[in-house]
């Protein structure tokens, strides 16, 4: 089974790469766009079929490895 | 006494780190990220570098290698362990140290001379060292030390900020930070203060002719404080 998450900076951790591609959109005349937060994508393929117990250990990997719960949060997909 | 240097793969200050011990006294050893433990030593040292590539995040993988496991049990029993660099970045990610250490704030990779103050000297690494503000050596990418503020508040009732970045007068500001660090932090303790991590290399600043002395004084002092 095909899991997902996703890793973002938590809200008010500073993000100067975010930053950097905002000010570049808005150079390239994307006027509208007034944020950027730039994060990490993840596929996991569990050898597990429940789909409740596969997401249970990604949460523990979520927790454990992927995600540095300092300044980021995770979102299993 | 005995000091062990891990070497990770994508280690690079491990052999600087390996030279400069054995300058001032202590008889060290190498040992490989894979071996499961590490030979009785007074001191275990976290080199910097780009170990594991600073795949996922920097130290992030090299926290969760085979020889980690002694290296906590070791810090936990009031061992002495230093971590430069991206030593500092893997004592963040085993929970050692905390915090983390951030992509520096303008995007760009520092290597140049720095000054830093020597925020407390109660404790084996920076006690009768002469010195205020050492002039020390940095190259990173990520040296932005960030932490919550009840972290922060924690470091700072515990006098656990070790290093800060400064001028050469010791004037810490925005101006002399130079990658956005959190109150200028270069380095920290942990509670006990037998866990050492910082961003400046005092390995690269232990020859009169090539570079300054400040390094030398750290592991003079060092060795001295270990006895």
């Amino acid at each position: 089974m095909k899991i997902k998450v996703i890793v973002t900076l938590k809200n008010g951790v500073l993000d100067p790469q975010g930053k950097a591609i905002q000010q570049t959109l808005n150079g390239m005349n994307f006027d509208k766009v007034s944020d950027v937060r730039q994060g990490k994508f993840f596929e996991i393929e569990v050898k597990e079929n429940d789909e409740t117990k596969a997401k249970s250990l990604v949460d523990e990997m979520c927790k454990k490895l992927l995600a540095n719960l300092v300044i980021e949060d995770y979102k299993i997909v | 006494m005995k000091s062990s240097v891990i070497i990770f793969p994508g280690s690079n200050c491990d052999r600087d780190m390996d030279v400069a011990l054995k300058k001032f006294g202590f008889k060290n050893q190498m040992i490989w990220h894979n071996d499961k433990s590490i030979p009785k030593s007074d001191l275990i040292v976290l080199p910097g570098g780009f170990s594991y590539g600073d795949y996922l995040r920097c130290g992030s993988i090299a926290s969760k290698s085979n020889i980690i496991k002694s290296v906590i049990d070791f810090a936990n029993s009031g061992g002495f362990v230093l971590g430069i660099c991206n030593g500092f970045q893997i004592l963040t990610e085993t929970g050692l140290l905390p915090g983390i250490l951030q992509q520096n704030k303008y995007l760009n990779f520092i290597c140049k001379n720095v000054y830093v103050k020597i925020k407390d000297k109660k404790n084996k690494y920076f006690k009768n060292i002469k010195k205020e503000i050492l002039e020390l050596h940095i190259a990173h990418n990520e040296g932005n030390y960030f932490c919550s503020k009840d972290e922060l508040k924690s470091l700072e009732d515990n006098t656990q900020i070790a290093v800060t970045y400064c001028d050469q007068k010791g004037l810490e500001n925005d101006e002399n930070n130079p990658n956005g660090a959190l109150k200028n932090i270069a380095g920290i303790f942990n509670k006990n203060k037998n866990v050492l991590g910082m961003m400046p290399h005092p390995e690269r600043m232990i020859d009169k002719y090539l570079s300054g002395e400040d390094g030398s004084l750290f592991f003079e002092n060092l060795l001295g404080n270990l006895q």
